[in-house]
């Protein structure tokens, strides 16, 4: 777990500023850039898998029974799973609604 | 379901080497292609990164996107920063230093690093043979800068510096045609893929990795930010430009040329330019002659296929 | 253990000094006067004397991007350049100072364009000098070769990871043949052992290298490596005494030559170091009493060294061999003027810009600065600096 940014010290930092912790940026949550959240119809849902091969950002997970939902901790709402989805069955729909 | 030839995403790698929390605009494709292209490559790679869009979003210190090895040097250099990486590994294989091992060495940069800046280094890498794949990751434009034309910029696309304008169409020169520039080296493999074509995409880079020697991949990356288009609609954009022949897809195999995908039928190159803020200026006439270059291009290219 | 002396031109010197450090890539882009460094290496690896990737890119900037890209696998890296070589990779020379890689370069210092001349100055290290790498000046062919194994052991010290930067002046001293002393295989072998860098690219252990860095954390990133080259000071000391101790050849940040007794010095840095010794011998005959002053050591600069050399002396005549138009004097001597300023004991500097771009600097040329600049030293006439030999 990489500190905050503005709380690193010079001498904390590795020979070059190396970073050897991989993948830390999931402590970066994108979630809040959004305006538009995925909401996936389950009874619809042909488990395809679509909506996660497209995802730009990582975001779509399988859920146990085999359903694709989105981890709106880092979905920032683009909208390419509701548009690409074989048979309708994500929409995308207001946060604030 | 007719948008898909293959239709089992549960196919592909599921290990994500590329993790959330990076801060590409919202529908970004390339950084989809950047995604699909790792799980292609898989865990024995080391990624040498131009400066642009994919290195900013990935790599703000001290977080990092980044779950393999992976150098950012600077703007024109990723393909001489991958020939130093693999020709140090191995003389050190050679001399007992490192275990041998099958490595990866994938260069990576967007079509202002690719075509412009960074094409001396590239093609000097190219042509000394080292055992690399290039990836040309190609939206059109200096994005990361504010959309600014590069020679990868299309015919008649509206850029922040070939702005359309009462006396101007604006980029009134051809796009540069890297994958034909890649050709002439005669390296191995060469072959243009878009993120829009998963499969396609993911089995061009396995060949262009499996392949001794260099190797080059051109992809289509749409930005709907630099394009003006809705997020949304990122992949359908890749596979109008695809459909419409503006960017066909195919390999060239030892000089041996192959349509991966013949689109039927080929849709106007009207669907293709509508609806993107960046042609929205354009002319009949204007839209007649990409027409007329996209058609020629795409038969000769059809006419090297049928000639295997 | 045995040794060798040989008659040699010490380029051929130098890129033999480069097997025997066991480089793994060595990245080349032919440039004058740097070019025989290069060739000899070709011809070493060619002949299978030496196993390494030779890389023969096609630019400089390339070439330093192929250091990079090597010495970030844990590889051994040496290149070579000169003059416009080093203008055409300077964005790339400074990145691998920031990215910490410990690279060996031999700098064959050339005047810079235009007008294009292929001669030696100091114009091209100058424009560098403040990259961040370590910067050492070399004055024959022994300290050429010997340079080579030491620069690779200050350069990778787990302590130090940073590149270092030999210069020898371009023809004057690359293209001289004089009698070197080759040190044995297994002697090198034990003052520079395997290189094992900390963190490198490799699939087994990935890490991020050159991460884009915000407002909040650069200034950071930059105190890390102006401390990386402040401690790299005391490295290269023992560095130093050690090859001191293997070779019998001693070597100090600051060179000095009859100071302990002197009323001034003159100052040089690079081949002018011998010529200035032989006159300041003369003159000392004639009774003038007259040191010598040699800066090695341009990066870290010696300012410890520097001020117990000279503290005390009436005034310095220091020779630069580039100018930094519309500032105060050349970079040497702007450097001295800063590390003696407001302490006690302070000499006054007398500032020559001699040799450009390859002018000779006689025995006679030597004399006459140093007697012209005693002059204006004892009337107060030290602002700026003289161009040595101008016509008009």
């Amino acid at each position: 777990m990489a500190k905050p940014i503005d709380q690193i010290n010079w001498h904390e930092l590795e020979i070059g500023s190396v970073v050897t912790e991989t993948g830390n940026a999931v402590q970066y949550e994108t979630g809040s850039w959004r305006s538009d959240k995925p909401v996936v119809n389950m009874r619809q849902c042909i488990k395809c898998g679509v909506c996660w091969l497209f995802c730009p950002d990582m975001c779509i997970v399988r859920a146990e029974e085999g359903h694709f939902t989105a981890n709106l901790a880092y979905c920032k709402g683009c909208g390419i799973c509701a548009k690409e989805c074989p048979v309708g069955c994500i929409t995308m729909i207001n946060e604030e609604a | 379901m007719d948008k898909y030839s293959v239709f089992s995403a549960r196919l592909i790698e599921q290990t994500e080497y590329l993790t959330s929390g990076h801060r590409a605009c919202q529908g970004c494709a390339e950084v989809l292609a950047v995604r699909l292209v790792l799980k292609a490559l898989g865990r024995d790679t080391i990624v040498a990164m131009s400066t642009g869009c994919m290195e900013i979003i990935s790599s703000p210190l001290p977080l990092t996107s980044w779950k393999l090895p992976w150098i950012h040097n600077a703007f024109e250099n990723s393909a001489a920063v991958i020939s130093g990486c693999e020709s140090g590994m191995k003389a050190m294989m050679r001399k007992g230093k490192l275990p041998a091992k099958k490595i990866n060495f994938t260069a990576m940069g967007g079509d202002g690093a690719t075509a412009d800046i960074g094409m001396g280094a590239l093609s000097g890498a190219l042509e000394r043979g080292h055992d690399m794949v290039y990836v040309c990751y190609d939206n059109e434009a200096y994005m990361n800068t504010g959309i600014q034309r590069s020679s990868s910029t299309p015919y008649g696309a509206s850029t922040t510096t070939s702005p359309a304008g009462k006396a101007s169409m604006g980029q009134h020169t051809q796009k540069k045609n890297m994958t034909q520039v890649a050709v002439a080296h005669n390296i191995p493999y060469v072959a243009t893929a878009c993120p829009s074509f998963p499969f396609d995409l993911i089995d061009k880079v396995k060949r262009a990795a499996e392949m001794p020697g260099p190797a080059y991949v051109h992809i289509m990356s749409v930005c709907p930010t630099g394009w003006r288009i809705p997020p949304e609609d990122a992949i359908r954009y890749g596979r109008l430009a695809v459909d419409s022949c503006m960017f066909p897809l195919y390999e060239v195999v030892n000089g041996k040329y192959r349509l991966t995908y013949r689109p039927n039928p080929i849709i106007p190159i009207r669907d293709y330019l509508s609806g993107q803020g960046r042609y929205r200026h354009l002319t009949e006439p204007d839209i007649e002659k990409i027409n007329d270059m996209v058609g020629r291009e795409y038969q000769r290219i059809v006419k090297m296929s049928d000639e295997v | 253990m045995s040794t060798v002396r040989r008659g040699v031109e010490v380029s051929i010197a130098m890129a033999d000094a480069v097997a025997q450090a066991d480089v793994d890539v060595i990245a080349a882009y032919p440039i004058t006067p740097q070019t025989h460094i290069v060739e000899h290496l070709a011809d070493i690896v060619a002949e299978g004397e030496l196993d390494a990737e030779f890389v023969p890119v096609e630019s400089e900037h390339s070439a330093m991007s192929v250091c990079c890209g090597s010495s970030a696998v844990g590889a051994r890296t040496f290149t070579s350049t000169s003059s416009q070589g080093l203008a055409l990779m300077s964005e790339i020379f400074f990145i691998a100072a920031a990215m910490r890689f410990p690279i060996v370069m031999a700098l064959a210092n050339r005047s810079l364009s235009s007008p294009l001349s292929i001669w030696n100055d100091h114009t091209d290290v100058m424009m560098v000098r403040d990259a961040g790498w370590i910067h050492i000046f070399v004055e024959n062919g022994q300290e050429a070769y010997d340079s080579i194994f030491y620069a690779f052991r200050i350069a990778e010290d787990p302590q130090v990871m940073l590149p270092v930067a030999i210069n020898l002046d371009g023809f004057i001293l690359t293209h001289m043949v004089e009698p070197v002393v080759y040190e044995d295989n297994d002697l090198i072998k034990k003052y520079i052992p395997e290189f094992k860098m900390k963190n490198t690219l490799h699939p087994d252990h990935p890490v991020s290298m050159g991460c884009f860095a915000m407002p909040e954390i650069y200034t950071e990133t930059q105190m890390s490596r102006e401390a990386g080259v402040v401690n790299s000071y005391p490295v290269i000391l023992k560095a130093w005494e050690e090859w001191g101790g293997l070779t019998g050849r001693h070597y100090k940040p600051v060179e000095t030559h009859r100071v302990e007794d002197a009323e001034y010095c003159i100052v040089t840095m690079g081949s002018f170091g011998e010529t200035a010794m032989e006159v300041a011998d003369q003159l000392r005959e004639e009774g003038e009493k007259i040191g010598v002053v040699k800066i090695r050591l341009w990066r870290p600069f010696p300012f410890e060294e520097l001020r117990k050399a000279v503290l005390g002396k009436k005034y310095l005549i220091v020779i630069d061999r580039a100018i930094s138009f519309g500032g105060p004097g050349g970079p040497l001597a702007l450097e001295i003027r800063s590390a003696l300023y407001n302490k006690k004991g302070a000499p006054s500097i007398v500032n020559y810009v001699a040799g450009l771009a390859g002018r000779d600097v006689s025995r006679k040329d030597f004399r006459d600065i140093i007697l012209e600049g005693k002059k204006k030293a004892a009337s107060d006439d030290t602002d700026g600096f003289i161009l040595y030999g101008l016509r008009g």
